[in-house]
This record gives C-alpha cells, structure tokens and sequence, in this order.
C-alpha cells in the first residue's frame, strides 16, 4: 500500500485547529517535543515501513523553486 | 589491583626452529592469541591441521573486556569441546531493565527459546574464556602455542607469507601457507600488508570498571538513560562470575582519560551510584573508546583476517568477541579443505563474502545502537527523549529503545555456497542458516542435535535413509544421518525447526550451517550442493 497522498481527512480544518490550538502556549521547544512524539506514535500506528520510507522521502525534498 | 583473579604467567619456551635456525613451512600461523587467536588455533587443529599460535604476550586479556558470550558463539565454543566449563561458570541472565531518569521505563525478558543445549547469553569475564581455550590448546598435540612470540614483519609471496617473528631470544623467520591474522583492533599485520580499515570513529569515551560486592541487585542487565547519579548520559550495570560486577559509564568525547580512571574519581562516581551503604572494592578499570570499522577484504593474499583486526563494533550488544568466533567458525573448515586440496581457494573466498555481510549487519547494528544511546544531534536526541517518555506508558513503543540489541548470527542469505530453495519450507531454516538445537535421544541417551553433526559434511534426512547410498565429491564424503534412524526426535522439535515432512533432506555445512535442502532424497542433487558448497 503506496502513501496515501489523496484526501484522507474528513474534517481538515478542524484538524487543523486541533494541532495548532495544541501547541497555542507551548515554547518552541516544547513544541518541537510534542512534534516529535506526534510522529513517533503515527508512525506506529502505521506500521508500513513502505509508507513511512515514502513519507520521508518527500517530507525531506526541497519546497519547490518560485516561478 | 585485582582481587578475584591472578594473571597466569605463560611460559616462553624457544622453539627448535628458532634455536636450530631452520626456515619452516607451516600450514597455517595464527597472529594474536587473544580469544579468536586462540579460538582459530583450536578449530584448526582439531580439524587435523598442524597450528603454530603466535602471541607478543604471556598472559591472557587484562581486564574483564568482552563478557556477554551469546548461543551461538557458546555452541561453536562447544563444538570445539570448551564449552561446558564456561556455561558453569559464567552467569546466566534474562531479564533487562531499562531506566530513565530515576525510573524503570520498562524490563524485558529475552524469553530464549527452550530446548536448545547452550543458553541465550552468558556473563563471564575474558581472562576466564581465553584461559579456558589455553588449557584446550595445550592439551592439543596439533596445536604448538608460543608466548613471546611477536610477528613484526610479514613478506607475501604466491603460495605462502614469510613472517619475521621477535622473541626474547631474538628474531626467526617461518613460513606459512595460510596466516590468520587474529592480532586485534590495533593490528600490527594489518598495517603491514597496508590494509585499510574504513568506517566511524565514535566521539565518545566509556569508564569501564569491574567492581566487587555481594550487592542486593538481582542478576540482571540494567541499563540507565539520563540517571541522576551520571546527568546527561548512560549507565550499564552487569554481573560477571565472582560477583564481580561490570559497571559502563558513557563519559561523553570532553572527558579526560587519564584522570577518569584515577581511583579518586571513579570510586565517587560509583559510590554516588549506588549509595552509601553498598561495600565494593574496584578490581579494574579502563577508558575504552571505540570505533565502527571493517577492513575491505578479510583476505590480502595469504594473510586471513578474523577478530577485531578484521572489524570493530561498538560495545553495545556485545558484538565484538562474539562476531569474531563465527569468523573463525567459518574459516576453519574451509582452510583444512582447500589445504588438504580438497576445494579450491575460491572457498577461501567465500570466507570474505560470507563474514563480510555479516560484519556488516553488525556493524549497522552496532551503528544503530550507538545512534540511539549517544544521539548526535540536538534533533535525534529529542527523538531519543521523546521514545523514551513515550515507552513509559506506551507499551507498542518500547521496541524502538534501543539499548544495544543482542547478537545473533547473520544468515549468509546471499553466499554462493548455498542452494537455493525448490520447493516451500516452513520455518527458519533457510540456506545459510545455522542449524537450530533441538533435543535428541541416541540409543536411549537424551543429548543434542547440533552434537551428532560431526566435523564434516552432513546430510540430515527425515524419514527413511535409503541404503548403498554414498554422497561424495571431489574427495570430500558427506555422513550421512536419518532422524529415527541415527537418533530419535523426543520432543518433535527438529520436526518442527526444520520443518521436516518425510523425505525432507538437509545438505548441512562443516560449520553446521544449510547449505542446501530438499523435499525428497535425491544423490544428484546432493551431490551437485555439495561441489556448490566446495565452490567447486
Ligand atoms: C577496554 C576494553 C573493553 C572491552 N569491552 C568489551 C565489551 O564489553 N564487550 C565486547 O563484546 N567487547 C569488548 N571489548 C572488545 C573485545 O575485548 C574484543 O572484541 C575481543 O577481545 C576481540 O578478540 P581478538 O582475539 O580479535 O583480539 P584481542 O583480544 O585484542 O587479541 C589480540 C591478541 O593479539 C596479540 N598481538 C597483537 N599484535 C601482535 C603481534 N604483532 N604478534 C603477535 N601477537 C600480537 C595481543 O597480545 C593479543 O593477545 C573490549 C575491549 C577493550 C580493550
């Protein structure tokens, strides 16, 4: 099973709202701490290493050059 | 300073070639009588080689050094007859805790699997195994183990090296046709065939101390992230045999070695460790500082190289002394063929790509661990606190703690030696494979799979083994070996392991590995695996 890179959510922007609000009084730190920890327990629940291995790969890409 | 242990002293004695000044053809010199030195000189002479072990030294290791032996390095050291008196004496542990901070973030069991002869894991201290193995090569007429030998030039040549040997009765040359080159992680023989050693230095340093006391903790690894009696880093306690216990304190790359191991700064270190009303005296200490490395090729010409000269790991999963008696598990066998012009050294070959791919899952092992206990940088380390608050509560994220993984040995999924699979089996059993242990009983008498494989070839058949058959190739004769037949299954368990239906047939290496298997017994295809398995 590929990376899923359709739409998945059936409430956008209130997931949204969810993971901001979440770290709304959190320091930088602190932050980047939860983040750490938001992905490690997806990444479990997941379980694919395709999946993840894909994720990674375009996570780690460079954002696309204006123009 | 070492209370439960005096160093034996090894008689130098110059040997006749020295004295005689005769030049000698050996067929094999072992380099370093260190654990796999001295593993090798056994293996080779008991497979009927005569073996010179050369040692710059007279004693054994100083310190306790490697002390987690795993199965299968214990079922070569028994194939080898050694070791009963090591399991008797080494302890035998299976539950880990991990802590983080000031509290137990979880335990584990290595539940070993029963019904294999030699345990999971041992704890025992080097001195022990290598005086063990010294006593077993002293009793081996093949074997001609010399002290105060030290090699301090090698000169290759077609068919054979010349080494240049410093005694205290000066220097001597001898030839050898094959030289194993056990002379460890600062090997002097690797420098002079000009070998590299490639891989990661780790910025990090490690006291190691070996401590006594009849302390209350129970037999079991503890490792510790963060303690608050060592901020910021990571903790090992260990028990070894004599309640000598084995404490690793990660230092970080600032620390200075020389005054770490001064007495005045270890003893507060472990007296803030483990409290005010623990008595322990210190046996040993050492600052230990290691590397993840291999060497391209274990063979340059004639010089074999096996052990820590051939690739270091780091500490963490107890690889090195392990890793390096299934170098010499593998080599041993392959040597006796090829010099007894049985094979072609194209087996030798195979020595490298076989032990190559496993260093290499050692080594990416290794890697891993280190990575996980000594984070090295401001991000992986975040990932590394957050596994480790996370595992706390969270059952399902413990297997990402990684605070060194047990070794195990490497299948050799890829060698050319195997052949491949045709038709479904279930189970482990994989060519490649090393053979599982499983309970037998031999007229009547319970004892051990893996101690009916004999020194050679061995075809294992399940069922009925057909009569007049003999399976031979190039000179190399195979025994032949029907579970009911030559001994009986109690338990079912070879059954099982080896998913043995009727007619099932294994083709097992000298180093008791598959190297092949079938659905039915067939002489020609027997015989064909067999010259594979010959790199004929
Ligand atoms: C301080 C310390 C702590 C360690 N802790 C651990 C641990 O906790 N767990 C673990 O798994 N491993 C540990 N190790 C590593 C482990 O000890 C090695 O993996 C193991 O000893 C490798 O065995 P070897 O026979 O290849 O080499 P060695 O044990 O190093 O033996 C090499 C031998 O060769 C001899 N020699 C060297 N040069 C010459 C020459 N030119 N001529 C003749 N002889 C020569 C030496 O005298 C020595 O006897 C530790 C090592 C050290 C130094």
């Amino acid at each position: 099973m590929p990376l899923n890179t359709a739409a998945n959510l059936a409430d956008p922007d209130g997931f949204y709202e969810e993971l901001i609000s979440a770290q709304r009084d959190m320091d930088d730190e602190t932050a980047i701490r939860m983040n750490c920890k938001l992905l490690i327990l997806l990444a479990n629940h997941i379980g694919d290493r395709a999946v993840l291995s894909e994720a990674i790969t375009m996570a780690r890409a460079p954002a696309p050059s204006a123009g | 300073m070492q209370k439960t242990y005096s160093y034996p002293v090894f008689p130098y004695r110059r040997s006749p070639e020295q004295a005689d000044g005769r030049v000698l053809r050996h067929p094999v010199v072992v380099v370093g009588g260190g654990p796999i030195g001295l593993a090798a000189g056994l293996d080779c002479a008991r497979r009927g080689i005569p073996t010179v072990i050369l040692d710059d030294n007279n004693t054994v290791s100083v310190g306790s050094r490697a002390v987690c032996y795993a199965k299968r390095p214990l079922e070569i050291l028994d194939r080898l007859g050694v070791a009963a008196p090591l399991v008797a004496k080494g302890i035998s542990w299976k539950v880990g805790k991990v802590f983080v901070r000031d509290r137990l973030a979880y335990q584990f069991d290595l539940l070993p699997e029963s019904d294999h002869k030699m345990p999971a894991m041992i704890n025992l201290q080097q001195y022990y195994l290598e005086e063990t193995l010294v006593a077993a090569l002293d009793a081996e007429p093949l074997a001609d183990l010399r002290w105060k030998h030290k090699v301090v030039a090698i000169d290759q040549h077609a068919d054979h090296a010349v080494l240049t040997v410093e005694t205290p009765d000066g220097v001597f040359t001898m030839q050898a046709t094959w030289v194993i080159a056990c002379d460890g992680a600062n090997s002097d023989m690797r420098r002079m065939v000009g070998a590299d050693f490639e891989g990661q230095a780790f910025h990090d340093r490690f006291l190691i101390a070996d401590v006594v006391m009849q302390a209350g903790f129970p037999t079991e690894r503890w490792f510790w992230f963060d303690p608050p009696f060592h901020p910021g880093q990571s903790v090992l306690l260990h028990k070894q045999a004599d309640n000598v216990w084995r404490i690793d304190f990660q230092l970080g790359w600032g620390a200075d070695p020389v005054e770490e191991k001064k007495p005045e700064n270890v003893i507060p270190r472990i007296r803030k460790m483990l409290g005010d009303d623990v008595e322990f005296e210190l046996e040993w200490v050492s600052i230990y500082q290691f590397a993840c490395r291999r060497m391209r090729d274990f063979r340059v010409n004639r010089v074999l190289f096996a052990g820590d000269s051939a690739h270091q790991v780091s500490p963490f999963g107890a690889r090195g002394a392990n890793t390096g008696f299934q170098d010499i598990d593998n080599l041993g066998w392959k040597l006796k063929l090829v010099l007894d012009g049985c094979a072609p050294e194209a087996l030798i070959d195979s020595y490298t790509a076989e032990r190559l791919f496993a260093a290499d899952d050692n080594l990416s092992n290794s890697t891993r661990s280190t990575d996980f206990i000594t984070p090295k940088s401001p991000m992986s380390r975040r990932f590394r606190d957050c596994v480790l608050e996370l595992a706390e509560q969270v059952a399902g994220i413990r297997p990402l703690v990684n605070s060194g993984r047990l070794s195990r040995p490497t299948p050799y999924v890829h060698s050319p030696l195997n052949t491949p699979d045709s038709a479904q089996f279930k189970g482990r059993m994989t060519p490649g494979t090393n053979c599982d242990d499983a309970p037998v009983t031999v007229a009547g008498k319970p004892s051990w799979l893996l101690n009916q494989l004999g020194d050679g070839f061995t075809v294992l058949v399940f069922g009925r083994v057909p009569a007049g058959v003999s399976i031979e190739s190039g000179g190399v004769r195979a025994t032949i070996l029907g579970v009911d037949d030559d001994f009986g299954d109690p338990t079912g368990l070879i059954g099982t392991r080896y998913d043995g239906q009727p007619g099932t047939t294994y083709l097992i290496r000298p180093d008791q590995h598959v190297a092949a298997r079938w659905r039915h017994f067939d002489p020609d295809l027997i015989r064909a695996a067999l010259a594979r398995a010959l790199a004929a």
